[in-house]
């Protein structure tokens, strides 16, 4: 009972929240309910029992992705006022695309076909004895190895690209050489010298 | 380590295991070597394709790898040695224009590798979640490349476009893919052509199936989902746009025949009439868009949509027949494809300036006659006119689409392709008959090399069609 | 029903003795914080309030909670309210899983080491809120600041933890401390009562340097203070703050330094185990020593706090991603590859 009862508090809240981030005028709270969002699924996600999920959707989600794009949300001010001006423009075509979807959505759902056994089988077992971050590893690990190191090769594509793009290596700088100070030696960088009195240097 | 290879079959994936630890190897020394690696990494970059390419001619065909998600046939070897080789020619063609323009950084041949990687997986998919992540890795490196002259307004206008119109298509595809595992169960390709087998399609799987050819078409820039192609082959660096409408031209459409012929064989019906559409749509506009453009890389954007569409042709036919069509097609197009950008990188003024516009060309005849016949002959051969090797193209396709049936879509591709062949003999006029525009410089060693070769192929391939005809067949029969 | 609500109501019971001790210790800690720092400089520190200024954090409290609240005019009202309460929440909720003794944790889940880690790395936002609501050009500069720190040393911070759990085969606080009581170096070099070797500190010493540095930059410690730095930004995200609020900030602070030091205590130096599996150390129960080990990681923080001045912030972005990444990295890779080579691995 405890279980469901947390379940309507997680999704409510989430619906609440994912409905805020849409609707709020300050971007800068938007973010903040879709933090909230992401807080709230992994709750749901806890209840389903799949608790490494819900740990790392939390790690990187919240702890690293919004982050950022908070950080970038406040860096440029967005006037989100001004943006919306030409939406009523755009509202038609939205608005069609979306019922479009929608309708897509209702005829998927009404001619569901499939029975629940198929997939069933298609999905891989679950191991029993095992806590479901170590089923997990496995999996991940043997069977979809070559889906797993073709993800990696993609990070690693964007990570080259933003690298291209963005980095300017400017003439005439002045950068710090941790290395080379660290070798610095007094005999290389103080000069003793005795000074006669009254003589000065 | 073996037990890992022969467990997941990971030696049927060889040939893309090299090439993407060589991108990595090549990546790491070009970090280390810092200004100094573009050339050698360039040079290490073509040797990777082509030994990539004889372990690819040399592999075992028909061999799964990982579950099934990879598939190495007779079909996927063809289209991979077509994606390599033009890869290889695109990086062959940059190595100077890239020095002129100060472009010359060593991540450009290791993001080309990576793109080529990408392909070569979009050619062996054989499972929906192969076909996306292939597809990403090749996209992704696609897109960076278009903007790699980034303090170019058009290149980076071209790179960001190509983002955020392939990001939508991405979405489409996944959309479909995954009403399609919604409603089979599956991902894998034979799984979902066995899930098909017996009973009636569903109405979602429609769905699926209709936004999957949209995510398709949008890779293969074919009409409605054209619109990039234009302005991304115009803003990117040249050699870039040789690299676009060459390599990924082939490993998209490879990965469209291959996702519709083998898990959806019963529903033939069903997306043989998209094809039909979106192949009639992209000749008419490739061929009527085509005759206002006065530059010439945009010009050969409408023309790629034009031969995509005839291409389609073939795919929309079906069967082993249609199959062997497109093969063919994509092979000649790609050779005569690669000359054109050759010629266009040979436009270049006294001050090495490169030159775009269509009435730089005139007179060309008299300045320099090779390289107007040679540009001339690739003219004619896109327009399809005997005895070149793209009338050959055409003539497959159209047989193929008579033969089972298509007499309509036939007629229509002939049409268009005499409107489009308006176009084409508009740069053959400017070229012979036009007053003299001011001279080309002589043409980079590499780029010369690329002309005469497709130039000697345009004109050749009707003295011994007989290879290419085979592996397009052996390609098709593998497929059915 | 009657039965679940007895469970609820142990549950948080248990809660209340753990949160109270808890903050009691914390009022403690601070003043030795402050001790230390003034005997480093040979100076006396509190000394008024009580014996031996005893009392001294127990009178700032009632202090900060007796003056008002100011609220600046042009704050966003809501977001610098909330900001310091999920400052401290955060910081207390990490405490749930934290085992001080052989069972006594008040949730012992399967994956305790990552909601740690979940929750240090979500301390970032009640800096950012907090900076950006006070709608005032230093807390905001100090609000940016500290994202990207934050972000830069979790990276490494998580790639520590990675190496740990290699070695122990679960994400289980409890179980990574009980990996450390019987295996590890203590049994290679034959000598097994004396289990302080088996701890992870000795087989992993760059990794728990690594880690007690990141720490220090994860809770915005001295040398890592850049987002409160007073010569530069006045007091940082906190400027505007002051009474209860404020108090909340710094009670969070505190809380997630000391949840980072009972953090290195489980990882690297074997919990709540006693240094050698002899007489007189086994018969002290486990929390003791858990206390033991707590006080001497928040000594090294103090002592940090009180000797190495203050990184420049390219120094410390440098720090954390062009030596402690690639460093453990590798180690991450190092690790991997000795205990699967010699069947090791769990």
């Amino acid at each position: 009972m405890i279980a469901g009862l947390f379940f309507y508090l997680f999704a409510a809240v989430a619906v609440a929240s994912a409905v805020m981030v849409i609707t709020a005028r300050n971007p800068v709270h938007s973010v903040l309910f879709l933090i909230l969002t992401f807080f709230n699924a992994a709750g749901i996600f806890i209840l389903l029992g799949a608790e490494f999920l819900a740990m790392i959707l939390v790690v990187v989600y919240v702890g690293a992705v919004a982050v950022l794009f908070l950080f970038v949300v406040m860096m440029l001010d967005v006037d989100f006022v001004e943006l919306r001006q030409g939406m009523l423009n755009y509202l038609p075509v939205g608005a069609t695309v979306g019922f479009i979807v929608l309708f897509e959505l209702v005829l998927v759902i009404g001619t569901w076909t499939l029975s629940p056994e198929a997939l069933q089988a298609a999905a891989a077992p679950v191991a029993t004895g095992l806590t479901n971050t170590e089923a997990l590893g496995q999996i991940l690990y043997t069977k979809y190895i070559f889906f797993f190191q073709i993800a990696g090769l993609i990070l690693l594509v964007a990570m080259i690209g933003a690298i291209v793009l963005t980095l300017r290596h400017k003439q005439g700088v002045k950068r710090q050489n941790i290395a080379d100070q660290n070798a610095r030696s007094p005999a290389t960088a103080i000069e003793i010298i005795k000074v006669k009195p009254g003589q000065g240097i | 380590m073996t037990e890992f290879l022969t467990s997941t079959g990971a030696v049927a994936a060889f040939p893309e295991i090299t090439l993407a630890l060589s991108a990595l190897a090549l990546l790491m020394a070009g970090v280390f070597l810092k200004r100094t690696a573009y050339d050698l990494v360039n040079g290490l970059a073509i040797l990777a394709l082509a030994g990539v390419a004889v372990m690819v001619f040399l592999a075992d065909t028909r061999a799964t790898a990982f579950n099934g998600a990879f598939l190495a046939d007779e079909f996927a070897r063809v289209m991979k040695l077509l994606a390599l080789l033009g890869a290889a020619v695109a990086l062959i063609l940059s190595t100077s224009y890239m020095k002129a323009h100060k472009l010359n950084h060593f991540e450009y041949p290791v993001l080309v590798l990576l793109a080529t990687t990408g392909m070569m997986l979009m050619i062996s998919a054989n499972d929906l979640v192969s076909v996306y992540l292939g597809l990403e890795l090749q996209s992704l490196a696609l897109y960076v490349i278009a903007a790699f002259d980034r303090d170019n307004a058009k290149s980076s206008e071209a790179g960001l476009k190509y983002f955020v119109l392939g990001a939508l298509s991405s979405g489409m595809l996944l959309y479909g893919a995954s009403m399609i595992y919604g409603f089979t169960g599956t991902t894998s390709f034979p799984g979902i052509a066995a899930a098909l087998a017996n009973g009636e399609a569903s109405l979602g799987l429609i769905f699926g199936l209709v936004f999957l050819i949209a995510g398709f078409a949008f890779k293969v820039s074919a009409v409605p989902f054209h619109m990039w192609t234009p302005d991304v082959y115009e803003g990117a660096p040249t050699p870039v746009t040789a690299f676009f409408a060459a390599a990924p031209k082939i490993a998209a459409m490879a990965l469209f025949t291959r996702a519709m012929v083998a898990p959806f064989p019963s529903m033939t019906a069903e997306w043989q009439q998209i094809i039909v559409f979106i192949s009639i749509a992209s000749m008419a506009l490739g061929s009527f868009a085509a005759i206002g453009q006065t530059n010439i890389k945009r010009l050969l954007a409408y023309s790629s949509i034009g031969n995509v569409g005839f291409a389609l042709v073939g795919l929309a036919a079906g069967g082993e027949e249609g199959v062997k069509g497109v093969v063919l097609y994509m092979a000649i197009y790609l050779l005569t494809t690669l000359g054109s950008f050759a010629c266009v990188l040979a436009m270049r003024n006294a001050s090495g300036q490169q030159l775009e516009d269509v009435k730089d060309l005139a007179g060309l005849a008299r300045s320099n006659k090779l390289l107007a016949f040679v540009f001339a002959m690739l003219m004619f051969s896109l327009a399809g006119i005997p005895p070149l090797a793209g009338f050959f193209a055409k003539y497959f396709v159209f047989m193929a689409a008579v033969k089972s049936g298509l007499w309509a879509l036939a007629v229509i591709g002939v049409v268009t392709s005499v409107v489009g062949a308006f176009y084409y003999l508009r740069i053959v006029k400017v070229i012979y008959f036009d007053e003299p525009a001011a001279p080309f410089i002589p043409a980079a060693p590499e780029v010369k090399w690329v002309i005469a070769l497709s130039g000697v192929f345009t004109l050749g391939f009707v003295l011994f069609p007989g290879p290419l005809l085979a592996l397009a067949q052996a390609a098709a029969r593998s497929l059915f | 029903m009657l039965e679940m609500l007895l469970t609820v109501g142990f549950i948080a019971l248990q809660s209340v003795v753990l949160l109270v001790s808890l903050l009691i210790l914390i009022a403690f800690l601070l003043l030795a914080d402050r001790k230390v720092w003034a005997a480093v400089q040979m100076r006396r520190g509190p000394n008024v309030v009580g014996p031996y200024g005893l009392l001294q954090s127990f009178a700032d409290l009632l202090k900060f909670v007796l003056k008002e609240a100011i609220i600046p005019d042009g704050a966003n009202k809501g977001v610098f309210i909330i900001a310091p309460l999920v400052t401290c929440v955060l910081a207390l909720a990490g405490w749930a899983v934290i085992p001080v003794s052989e069972g006594w944790a008040i949730a012992d889940i399967n994956v305790g080491i990552l909601y740690l880690f979940a929750i240090s790395s979500l301390g970032v936002y009640g800096v950012i809120m907090g900076g950006w609501a006070s709608n005032s050009k230093y807390p905001f500069l100090s609000a940016l600041r500290s994202a990207a720190q934050m972000v830069s040393y979790e990276v490494s911070i998580g790639f520590v933890i990675v190496t740990v759990l290699l070695c122990v085969g679960s994400l289980n606080l409890t179980d990574i401390v009980m990996a450390q009581e019987s295996r590890g170096l203590a049994n290679l070099l034959g000598v097994p009562w004396f289990t302080m070797l088996n701890w992870y500190f000795l087989p992993l010493l760059p990794m728990f340097v690594i880690f007690f540095i990141s720490a220090l930059a994860e809770t915005n410690r001295p040398p890592f203070d850049l987002v409160e730095a007073e010569s530069e930004l006045v007091a940082g995200f906190m400027v505007e703050y002051s009474a209860t609020p404020y108090l909340l900030f710094m009670l969070g602070e505190y809380v997630a330094i000391v949840t980072m030091c009972a953090m290195t205590t489980i990882l690297f130096l074997g919990g709540w185990l006693p240094p050698a599996d002899m007489v007189p150390f086994t018969w002290v129960p486990g929390i003791v020593w858990f206390l033991i080990k707590l006080c001497f990681v928040f000594f090294m923080f103090a002592m940090v706090k009180a000797i190495v001045p203050r990184y420049r912030y390219d120094q410390l972005m440098r720090l954390g991603w062009k030596v402690f990444l690639p460093i453990s990295l590798f180690w991450v890779a190092l690790t991997a590859g000795v205990l699967t080579a010699f069947g090791w691995a769990p």
